[in-house]
């Protein structure tokens, strides 16, 4: 086990932890500012993977595909919000999580419906795919380090929008307390509008960029959605800074995990068993990391609200 | 304060403080409560009256400060295990079971204290014993003929009565009252302060009030709160009397 | 906040000394009870087989009734109780170990083991947190259950043997497995009935209603709540138990979140907080996803947006539009 390949997974981790960061960005702000619980998050990725793939089909380039996918999956996300988000804001979460789950059933059907159920193949744009030698004989595919530059870009325009602009304000503060920021006068509707609408493009955003390389297939959003609440609640609900850090967190743990878990029980355990025990603990070492955060800090790492 | 009440103090507060990030809610609080007296907290808005109580019975932790009851160090007690060793507090926004009928939110704080809830067999709301409690409680304030009403129907006066009543019917050995008359309508407030009367006989009472006219028709001793600190504390005449009270209580309300 | 319409059905309900006469639920159960000799003249087989997949899916629904209806834990990994049940059974079956009570007793071992263990954690979380975190507790155990490769992993196991009792091969027998299954569900409503009736169910809907105030009368919530989480991961698990050997196969998805999801969509669409409307929910969901599925493979399709309509237009579910209350 060499340097390299570790570097290697350390950067497919971040890679993994941006994508994720992307998700989970809208997921937070709209948990935090509008209290609405998501699930249909995970099938607004998967929208956006697909919205891409047959763009890019259409028109035989995957930057017009993306130009064309993502106000697409903008569209659907406020035709969902305007259809069914809309009148659940004032009702229970137990409501807002079933509702939800049925979008997930039907859209993961519909996906099935319409493109069927084999994976689509959306090809890397010839420009960016290969790779690339980082440093001596470290050779990482040039797609993923144009997700990571993305999913930092993206990033540091949430910063520099949430932290320093008068929009970004508002929704703080209505992360925050939206009832007061309503009270003050705002319209408060339109925020919740611009911070759904966001949110999904992100997730559509982040759906596009790994369609190149993951399956584009039906439920693909749905072991990312648990993800992205696991990251939602470690980082702490309403917070961006909370989303960043602990996506990174996670996607770091997730992969350096699963690659190490084996290797370093081997220390104690025979060479298949150790395999075997290690394959099994991977996965489960992030909700193990989400059960002790929260055991600490039950509110997660940088809440918005107390 | 007089020596005779602090050895035989039923609750005795010592040095406790709190405070909310930089605000300083509840600021080095010495104050004790004697068997049978019904002792008046009050204050102006904001002055921490609440918060007090929230730590007295439980609700919140103060960040320094010992509370003594009956004898026992409870400063690290949880809420439920203080309220089965008899200190009861009722809310001064009302906290019902809005769902159940008057008569079983008395009778459910009753079966709190009659024995173990750890049974999974036989019908709760045909127990006698628990339901003639709570219909003689209920019946004491008037409510008898509302017990089948689900609670969250009555009107807030109504409410404001189960209140203390669910407060009673859980066997408490000291009374937490949290503005039991807010709200309440000028019939409905004599009426319980006529009910108070009868009670601060039976068991010692902490009144938080802003009615003055109860304030001083009830209580033993006031203790004066203002921005977290007392600053009087006596029979209600030294305090009506009193230059600072008159100037921090009365001041704001002029200001006002 | 409870509805003005659950209060106003509160009001009209009779005195507390009134025994009810549950007619519903009566109906329910004789119709269940009859089921089998209806069919004598027809697909024997096929019926029996589908309507004891609605009794167990039922008792595991109804389990979690406790849970959400009675307790307001909105628990998001109830499917685990249901592997957890039916794995235990298989393992043992395919270790040569078939009696059935034997399989039982380790079944309500592990499941109140595990709910003991998720619970004490999970319960000092409440709202989304007790919600994600019930969801990672199921999602560890499908891990766990796909890296048993000595259990099939992914591809699951095949029961050995359906259970036996005092050495004989019973549940060999459809009809008799059917009316094992009946009794089981009939035993597990009676009980449930008298818990949700009894002192500890009325401080369980009391911790629902207010649980600051039952504290401050002297009740904490964490134990209580701990208690129905063992009792309602248990009747689970034995819903597992039935499960493993109606379907003689036990795999991974039987665990999974989006499993644990149709539990409470079956649960809502009968009628939270009401115990038989699990029943009806679980008929309901069966029925419509066995009739749909003969016109279309897409049936999914029109199951997502029924939901849909359940939660924003019928929320009292089936049950509630036979005027039951929640």
């Amino acid at each position: 086990m060499t340097l390299t390949l570790a570097l290697i997974q350390v950067l497919n981790g971040l890679q993994f932890g941006l994508i994720l960061f992307l998700i989970a960005a809208g997921l937070t702000l709209v948990f935090g500012v509008m209290d609405f619980i998501n699930l249909a998050h995970g099938v607004q990725y998967m929208v956006g993977a697909y919205l891409v793939a047959a763009f890019t089909a259409m028109t035989g380039g995957f930057f017009t595909g993306l130009a064309l996918a993502l106000p697409a999956a903008l569209v659907f996300g406020l035709v969902l919000e305007l259809l069914i988000f809309r009148h659940l804001y004032q009702r229970d979460h137990l409501d807002q999580v079933l509702a939800t789950f049925g979008i997930i059933i039907f859209l993961n059907q519909a996906v099935k419906y319409i493109w069927g159920a084999a994976p689509l193949n959306v090809p890397i744009p010839d420009a960016l795919s290969g790779a690339v030698e980082i440093t001596d004989g470290l050779l990482y595919p040039v797609w993923r380090l144009v997700i990571i530059a993305a999913g930092l870009l993206v990033g540091l325009a949430l910063y520099i929008v949430v932290n320093r602009t008068k929009l970004g304000m508002l929704v703080r503060a209505g992360a925050s307390n939206a009832p007061m920021v309503s009270a003050l006068g705002v319209n408060i509707r339109l925020l919740f509008t611009i911070v759904f609408g966001v949110g999904a493009m992100l997730a559509g955003f982040a759906g596009a960029m790994v369609a190149p390389i993951l399956s584009v297939e039906p439920g693909m959003g749905d072991n990312v959605l648990i993800l992205a609440f696991v990251v939602i609640v470690i980082g702490g609900i309403g917070s961006i800074r909370g989303a960043f850090i602990a996506a990174l967190l996670i996607g770091l743990v997730d992969t350096l995990g699963r690659f190490f878990a084996p290797t370093l029980l081997r220390t104690l355990l025979d060479p298949s068993a150790a395999s075997q025990t290690g394959r099994a603990i991977a996965p489960m070492l992030i909700y193990i990391l989400m059960a002790a955060v929260l055991f600490f800090r039950p509110s997660g790492l940088f809440p918005a609200k107390k | 304060m007089s020596q005779a009440f602090k050895s035989q103090a039923l609750l005795q507060l010592e040095k406790l403080t709190k405070n909310y990030g930089a605000l300083r809610v509840t600021d080095d609080v010495t104050f004790t409560v004697a068997p049978g007296e019904l002792h008046a907290v009050i204050g102006p808005n904001g002055a921490g009256k609440t918060t007090l109580i929230h730590q007295i019975s439980g609700h919140a932790r103060p960040d320094s400060g010992r509370i003594v009851f009956d004898g026992h160090d409870i400063t690290s007690l949880p809420m439920a295990t203080r309220a089965r060793r008899g200190l009861v507090r009722s809310f001064q926004i009302t906290s019902i079971l809005p769902r159940f009928s008057a008569l079983e939110n008395v009778a459910l704080a009753a079966q709190a204290r009659d024995g173990s809830s750890f049974r999974f067999f036989g019908d709760a709301t045909g127990e006698q014993a628990l339901n003639d409690t709570a219909m003689t409680l209920l019946a004491r304030f008037g409510l008898a003929a509302r017990a089948h009403v689900p609670a969250g129907h009555m009107s807030h006066g109504e409410k404001r009565q189960l209140e203390i009543a669910i407060a009673l019917a859980a066997k408490p050995k000291l009374l937490l009252l949290d503005e039991p008359l807010a709200g309440t309508s000028h019939d409905e407030s004599r009426r319980l302060i006529g009910i108070l009367q009868e009670l601060r006989k039976e068991l010692p009472i902490i009144l938080i009030e802003h009615d003055m006219d109860a304030v001083f028709a009830l209580a033993d001793r006031v203790s004066v709160l203002v921005y977290g600190r007392i600053i009087a504390c006596g029979t209600p005449q030294d305090i009506r009397d009193n230059a600072d009270v008159r100037a921090a209580y009365l001041g704001e309300e002029e200001a006002a | 906040m409870p509805d003005p319409a659950s209060l106003d059905a509160a009001a009209r309900a009779a005195p507390p000394r009134t025994r009810r006469v549950l007619i519903l639920p009566m109906l329910i159960f004789a119709c269940f009870a009859l089921m089998p000799s209806a069919t004598l003249f027809g697909p024997q087989s096929y019926v029996l087989a589908i309507v004891t997949r609605i009794m167990i899916l039922a008792l595991g629904a109804m389990s979690l009734d406790l849970l959400i209806g009675y307790g307001a834990m909105i628990s998001f990994g109830h499917a685990a109780f249901v592997g957890l049940g039916a794995y235990s059974t298989a393992i043992l079956a395919s270790h040569g170990i078939t009696d059935g009570f034997s399989q039982l007793a380790a079944v309500i071992v592990t499941a109140i083991i595990f709910a003991l263990f998720t619970g004490a954690i999970s319960l000092r979380t409440k709202g989304v947190y007790f919600i994600m975190i019930t969801l990672a507790f199921g999602q560890m155990l499908f891990f766990l259950t796909t890296s048993l490769a000595a259990y099939g992993g992914d591809d699951g196991l095949t029961l050995a043997a359906r259970s036996t009792f005092f050495g004989m091969a019973i549940l060999k027998n459809d009809l008799a497995m059917y009316y094992i299954a009946f009794g089981i569900l009939l035993g597990a409503y009676v009980l449930l009935r008298a818990v949700v009736a009894s002192r500890f169910g009325r401080v369980l809907r009391g911790i629902r209603e207010n649980p600051v105030r039952m504290e401050a009368i002297g009740f904490p919530p964490y134990r209580y709540q701990l208690t129905a989480y063992v009792i309602a991961g248990v009747i689970a698990g034995v819903s597992g138990f039935l499960l493993a050997n109606q379907a003689e196969f036990v795999s991974p998805a039987y665990t999974t979140w989006q499993r644990s999801g149709e539990l409470i969509f079956v649960l809502v669409l009968g009628g939270l907080g009401s115990l038989h409307g699990a029943i009806l929910g679980a008929a309901a969901f069966t029925l419509l996803a066995d009739i749909l599925s003969h016109y279309t493979e897409n049936w999914a399709m029109i199951f997502g947006p029924i939901l849909i309509l359940v939660v924003l237009f019928a929320r009292g579910g089936i049950n509630g539009l036979f005027g039951g209350k929640p």
